[in-house]
C-alpha cells in the first residue's frame, strides 16, 4: 500500500484512546468469572445481567492492576478516586449505564516513550488512565432479523489509556502501540490480545499547519482490529482530510469507521449524533481513598520494565542492540532469557540466540507464548554447554531442543536419544574429510585458485555426511591440512 | 401506660407465644390470612399474597419449636414487604406494569435478616410506581385506601406497607423512604415509620429509585416491635459499598421512656408553619408531651433550616438518579417488554406503554437536569444545595439532640384530589425530604386524630447514626401518648 502522506505545509495530529481488558480473575463489580471463549452467558450473575435490586462491588484485583498500570506508564496516582455513570442505551449494556470514571481518573500525566532512530528517545504523553466496565456482545446472524447477546464480556474490567495529541505519523502511532503493549505485558495487567479483545484501540485524527498549535476539526476512527489497521486508517484518513482541505473544503467532526476489505474509512455519526452521556457520579460506590501504602507496594513489586532491561542487556551483558532488543520486546521473552541464564556457566550471547532461534521457533510453530514452550531454561542452558564445550554442534543441537520440547527428555536424554555426540575423534573424521575431498574436485580446484569460500562448501559436504555431527572446528582444521595451507 | 386497643397483636408477643410453644405458627399465619381475607378487599394494601409458602414455613417454624430448636427475634411474626424489595420467589414488580410477572433469583438483604431471625414474609405491598408518589395512587395495578378513612389515601409511596398495619393486617412491614416514602404514610395511616440513617440498613435488593437517597426501614404499631425490626435489618452487607461498616447496636436494649435531659429543637418550619390547622394543635401538644416527659425544648429559630429548597433540590437529585437507575427496564432481559421491528422504537414501545406517568415525567426530568449544558446549573447546583443542608442540621444539632415537628404538613387527603397536581403532592414530603437529604435518622409516631378522625404523626429527625437515640425518644413519647398499638376503627371490626 502506498501511504498517501499529509501536504508538506500540514502535520498530523494523532492521539489514541486503548481500552485493554484487565487480567483479574473475576468481573469489576462482581464474582463472574473473566475468561475468554466461554459459552454465551456461561459467566454471568444478577449483578452483570443488570436485575433490578442489585449493586456493583469494586473488584480489589482490578483496582490493583489498574495502579500497576497507571505506574508503569508513569502516572500521578491521586490520594482518591471515584466512579462516574455513562448513560446510554444498547442491548448490550444491561444497566443502560456504563460504570466509568468522569473527572477523578485513576492515572493522569503519564508517559510512553519510543525509540526512535540513532538511540534517541521520543516522549509520547499518557493524558490519562481509567477503570471502568466493558459492554456485552451483540451478535448480528448473518440474514436473520434478531440479534443475540452475550453477556459473558459484561462488566470485564478494562482500562482505558488515552494518549496525549503527540503523535504526529501513522508509523509513530504503530509504534506506541507497540510500546505500550509492551510495557502492560511487563506490568502483567493485561493479555494485550487484540484477536481475543484484551486490546482494543480508536484513533483520532485532525490536521494542522505545521507549527500551528490549533487543533482542528477532529476525525475519531473506529474498529481498529489490528496495529497494521490503525496505521493503515489513520494514512487514509490523513489522506482523505488533505484532499478535504486542498480542495478547500472542511473537515467535518466525525465518528467514521475503518472498512478493512475496502481499505477505507466512512462515516458513523456526525457531532449532533454523538450521544449526551450524562455523566454523574455514581451513587452506589462512595468516592474511595487510595491508600498510600498500597501505592508504593505496587509500585515496588512493578518488575524491570522494557526500557530499563534493554540497558542492562548491552551495558552489563554485552548483547549486540539488535539481540538486546528482540530479548526485551516481550516479558515472557526476557523472563525466559533470564532464567536460562540463571541455570549458569553459559556465556550470555550464546544463550540469546538460542531463545531467539530454536525456542521462538518451536513458540511459532505450536502457536503458543514462550512460556507455553516444553524446554525447562535449565535444559536450554545445558545444550548451550554442550555447543560451547565443543561436543554438539548447533545443527544438532537445535535438534535436540527440538527433542526435549516434543519428549519431556533431559538434555543429556535427547543427545543420546539421537545419537548426536559430536564426532571429535580426528580418526573418524578423517574418512569423510577425504571421502568429501575426492567427490568435489571443482571445489578443491577453486580453493586452491584462491577462493576461499570453497572451503565452506567442503566443510557443508563433511557435516551432511556425519549427519550434522561432526565438530565443524575439527573438520576444517583438517580439510585444510590435507590441502596443504 | 395504656394498654393497647383489642386487634393489636404485637410482633414481641407474637414471637413469645411461638417460642413458648402458647401458639403455633401455624395458628398465627392462619389468623394474618384470615384478618388479610376480610380487610384486604377493602383496603388493597397488598400486590401478593404468598399464602403457601408462609404456611409452608410456619410448619418449618412449628416443627423446630417442636425439636427445640427455635430462635429468632421474629419467630413466627408476619411480616409484609413493600413491592420494590425482593423477596426470592416472590413477584417483584415495584407496582410497575414494565415489571409485571418479574420473579428476582435473591432476596434483599434486609429480608435475608427477616427470615435469618425467623420472620414470616406474608406478601408484597402495594406502592406507588417504583416508589415515585405520596398517595400510592401512582400503582399501576390499584390504589389502596386509608384503612382510617376509605375514601382517602394512605400516604405514600410505602402506602402498602402503611395500610397493611394500620388495618391490622400485620404487625410489622417493611418499606422504603427516599423522601418520605415510610415516615409520611406511616403519618397519614397512624403507625410508626422509621428511615434509618443512610447506610445502616443493607440497600442490596431494594430496586434503586434514587440510590444516594434510598433507605429500607420498618414500619409497626409499637415502637418497640419497630424497633427489633430495625435492629435485625440494620447491619452491615458487603453487597452494598454504600452500607456503614460498622454493626449496629441493639436498639431495643437502648429504649428508655425517659426524656431527662433531652434538648428537642422545634423549628417554625415543622411547627408554626406546617398549613393545616388540626396538625399544627396536634404537633403542638405533642411537643407539650416531650416536654411534660422530662425534655427540654429549644426553639431553633436562629437557624435557617432550608425547607423551602427541600423540594426543588431533591427533585433534581432524585429524578437525576432515577433517569439513570430505571435505564435498565428496556425489556430485553426480563418483564413483558413490547415487541418492535427494531431497537429504538423497541426502546420507545416497552417505556413508553409500561412506565407510568409520574415515572415518564421524573425520568424526563433527571434526563434533562443532567443533560449537557444543563448539568452545571441543576444537577451540580442541586448537590451544593444538598451540602447546605447537611451543613444546617450539624449547626442545628450542636445545641440540640433532636429536632421534632410534623412528619406531614396534612392529614390524608381524598382519593383523586391531587393525583392530576404533581407540583401540589410534592408538597406533601416537603417536611421528610430534608432528613432524606442530608441523610438523617428520623421516625414518624402517631400524636392524635384530627376531629375528623384522621392521625398525624410526630416526626423526631437525629443526627447522623443516631438511629437508637431517636427510637428511644419516639418510645418515650409512644409511652406518655397513650397511643401504642392503636389501630383504624376498621381493624377492631373484625378482631
Amino acid at each position: 500500500m502506498t501511504a498517501p502522506r499529509a501536504a508538506p505545509d500540514l502535520e498530523p495530529v494523532i492521539g489514541l484512546e486503548v481500552h485493554v481488558q484487565l487480567a483479574t480473575r473475576s468481573k469489576l463489580f462482581c464474582a463472574c468469572r473473566n475468561e475468554y471463549g466461554a459459552a454465551p452467558n456461561a459467566h454471568v450473575c444478577p449483578v452483570c445481567t443488570g436485575q433490578p435490586g442489585v449493586l456493583p462491588v469494586l473488584n480489589e484485583q482490578a483496582l490493583s492492576l489498574g495502579l500497576s498500570a497507571a505506574l508503569a506508564l508513569g502516572c500521578e496516582v491521586p490520594a482518591s478516586t471515584k466512579f462516574d455513570r455513562k448513560n446510554y442505551f444498547y442491548p448490550d449494556l444491561p444497566k443502560g449505564y456504563q460504570i466509568s470514571q468522569y473527572d477523578r481518573p485513576l492515572g493522569l500525566g503519564g508517559a510512553v516513550e519510543l525509540a526512535g532512530d540513532g538511540g534517541a528517545t521520543r516522549r509520547v504523553g499518557v493524558a490519562r488512565v481509567h477503570l471502568e466496565e466493558d459492554a456485552g456482545k451483540t451478535l448480528h446472524p448473518p440474514g436473520e432479523n434478531y440479534s443475540l447477546v452475550d453477556l459473558n464480556r459484561a462488566g470485564v474490567p478494562l482500562l482505558e489509556i488515552v494518549s496525549a495529541p503527540d503523535l504526529r505519523s501513522p508509523e509513530e502511532a504503530h509504534r506506541y502501540l507497540v510500546a505500550l503493549k509492551r510495557t502492560l505485558r511487563y506490568a502483567r495487567v493485561s493479555e494485550c490480545d487484540m484477536e481475543k479483545g484484551s486490546l482494543r484501540c480508536d484513533a483520532n485524527v485532525s490536521l494542522r499547519a505545521r507549527g500551528s498549535s490549533a487543533l482542528n476539526a477532529r476525525v475519531e476512527i473506529k474498529n481498529l482490529n489490528s496495529f497494521r489497521n490503525v496505521e493503515r486508517a489513520l494514512a487514509h484518513d490523513i489522506a482523505r482530510q488533505t484532499t478535504l482541505l486542498a480542495a478547500g473544503e472542511a473537515v467535518l467532526q466525525e465518528t467514521r469507521m475503518w472498512r478493512e476489505e475496502e481499505e477505507c474509512t466512512a462515516p458513523l455519526r456526525s457531532k449532533e449524533e454523538e450521544h449526551d452521556y450524562r455523566y454523574f457520579p455514581e451513587p452506589d460506590l462512595p468516592e474511595f481513598a487510595i491508600p498510600p501504602e498500597l501505592v508504593e507496594r505496587l509500585r515496588a513489586g512493578l518488575p524491570e520494565m522494557p526500557a530499563a532491561r534493554l540497558e542492562r542487556y548491552i551495558g552489563r551483558l554485552g548483547l549486540p542492540a539488535e539481540t538486546a532488543a528482540a530479548l526485551a520486546a516481550d516479558w515472557e521473552v526476557a523472563d525466559y532469557y533470564e532464567r536460562c541464564l540463571a541455570a549458569g556457566g553459559v556465556p550470555a550471547r550464546a544463550v540469546a540466540s538460542f531463545v531467539l532461534g530454536a525456542v521462538l521457533q518451536e513458540a511459532n510453530a505450536r502457536h503458543v507464548s514462550v512460556s507455553g514452550v516444553n524446554i525447562p531454561p535449565a535444559s536450554l542452558a545445558e545444550v548451550a554447554r554442550l555447543v560451547e564445550a565443543g561436543a554438539l554442534s548447533h545443527q544438532a543441537a537445535r535438534k535436540v531442543l527440538a527433542e526435549i520440547a516434543a519428549s519431556g527428555q533431559s538434555a543429556a536424554q535427547a543427545v543420546a536419544s539421537l545419537g548426536l555426540e559430536q564426532v571429535s575423534d580426528r580418526a573418524q573424521l578423517a574418512v569423510a574429510v577425504d571421502a568429501a575431498l575426492a567427490a568435489a574436485p571443482v571445489a578443491v580446484a577453486q580453493y586452491r585458485a584462491g577462493k576461499q569460500n570453497a572451503l565452506n562448501a567442503l566443510v557443508g559436504a563433511v557435516m551432511k555426511a556425519t549427519r550434522g555431527k561432526a565438530d565443524p572446528k575439527l573438520a576444517r582444521q583438517l580439510l585444510l591440512e590435507r590441502l596443504g595451507a | 401506660m395504656t394498654s393497647p386497643a383489642g386487634a393489636f397483636r404485637s410482633a414481641v408477643s407474637i414471637r413469645d407465644d411461638v417460642v413458648h410453644g402458647r401458639r403455633s405458627a401455624r395458628e398465627v399465619i392462619e389468623e394474618t390470612l384470615a384478618r388479610i381475607d376480610r380487610l384486604e378487599p377493602r383496603v388493597d394494601a397488598f400486590l401478593a399474597v404468598d399464602r403457601a409458602g408462609a404456611l409452608a414455613r410456619a410448619a418449618e417454624i412449628d416443627a423446630e419449636v417442636t425439636a427445640g430448636r427455635a430462635q429468632g427475634r421474629l419467630l413466627g411474626v408476619p411480616v409484609a414487604v413493600k413491592d420494590n424489595i425482593c423477596v426470592r420467589g416472590l413477584p417483584a414488580t415495584c407496582a410497575s406494569r414494565i415489571l409485571a410477572g418479574y420473579h428476582p433469583p435473591f432476596s434483599a438483604h434486609a429480608v435475608e435478616r427477616v427470615l435469618a431471625e425467623g420472620g414470616v414474609v406474608i406478601g408484597k405491598t402495594n406502592c406507588d410506581e417504583f416508589g415515585m408518589g405520596s398517595s400510592t395512587e401512582n400503582s399501576a395495578y390499584k390504589p389502596t385506601r386509608n384503612p382510617h378513612d376509605l375514601e382517602r389515601v394512605p400516604g405514600g409511596s410505602s402506602g402498602g406497607s402503611a395500610a397493611a398495619v394500620a388495618a391490622g393486617m400485620v404487625p410489622l412491614s417493611l418499606g422504603s423512604d427516599t423522601g418520605g416514602s415510610i415516615r409520611q404514610p406511616a403519618s397519614l395511616c397512624g403507625v410508626i415509620g422509621f428511615k434509618p440513617t443512610f447506610g445502616a440498613v443493607s440497600r442490596f435488593g431494594l430496586v434503586a429509585f434514587a440510590s444516594s437517597l434510598d433507605q429500607i426501614g420498618p414500619l409497626g404499631a409499637s415502637l418497640l416491635d419497630v424497633a427489633t425490626l430495625a435492629s435485625v435489618i440494620a447491619g452491615p452487607d458487603a453487597r452494598d459499598s454504600t452500607a456503614l461498616p460498622r454493626p449496629a447496636p441493639d436498639f431495643v436494649a437502648a429504649l428508655s421512656p425517659s426524656l431527662e435531659g433531652v434538648r428537642i429543637g422545634v423549628h417554625r418550619d415543622y411547627v408554626e408553619d406546617v398549613a393545616d390547622a388540626a396538625v399544627r394543635a396536634l404537633i403542638g401538644r405533642a411537643l407539650e408531651t416531650l416536654r411534660e416527659a422530662g425534655a427540654r425544648i429549644v426553639h431553633l429559630d436562629g437557624v435557617d433550616l432550608l425547607s423551602r429548597y427541600a423540594v426543588p433540590a431533591y427533585y433534581l437529585v432524585a429524578n437525576s438518579e432515577a433517569s439513570s437507575n430505571l435505564a435498565r427496564f428496556d425489556g430485553l432481559r426480563y418483564g413483558p417488554g413490547a415487541g418492535a421491528p427494531d431497537l429504538l422504537s423497541t426502546y420507545t414501545a416497552t417505556r413508553g406503554r409500561l412506565f407510568g406517568e409520574e415515572v415518564k415525567r421524573r425520568i424526563l426530568l433527571g434526563t434533562f437536569a443532567l443533560s449537557s449544558g444543563y448539568h452545571d446549573a441543576y444537577y451540580l447546583k442541586a448537590l451544593r444545595v444538598r451540602r447546605l443542608f447537611i451543613e444546617a442540621f450539624q449547626e442545628a444539632f450542636r445545641n440540640v439532640d433532636f429536632i421534632a415537628g410534623a412528619t406531614s404538613p396534612i392529614p390524608a387527603f381524598a382519593l383523586g384530589e391531587k393525583i392530576d397536581d404533581p407540583v401540589t403532592m410534592y408538597q406533601c414530603d416537603v417536611l421528610t425530604i430534608p432528613a432524606s437529604l442530608a441523610g438523617l435518622p428520623a421516625v414518624s409516631v402517631p400524636c392524635g386524630r384530627t376531629p375528623q378522625g384522621l392521625p398525624v404523626g410526630l416526626q423526631i429527625i437525629g443526627p447522623a447514626l443516631a438511629d437508637a437515640r431517636v427510637l428511644s425518644c419516639a418510645f418515650a413519647f409512644e409511652q406518655r401518648s397513650g397511643l401504642m398499638g392503636t389501630l383504624a376503627p376498621l381493624a377492631e371490626e373484625v378482631a
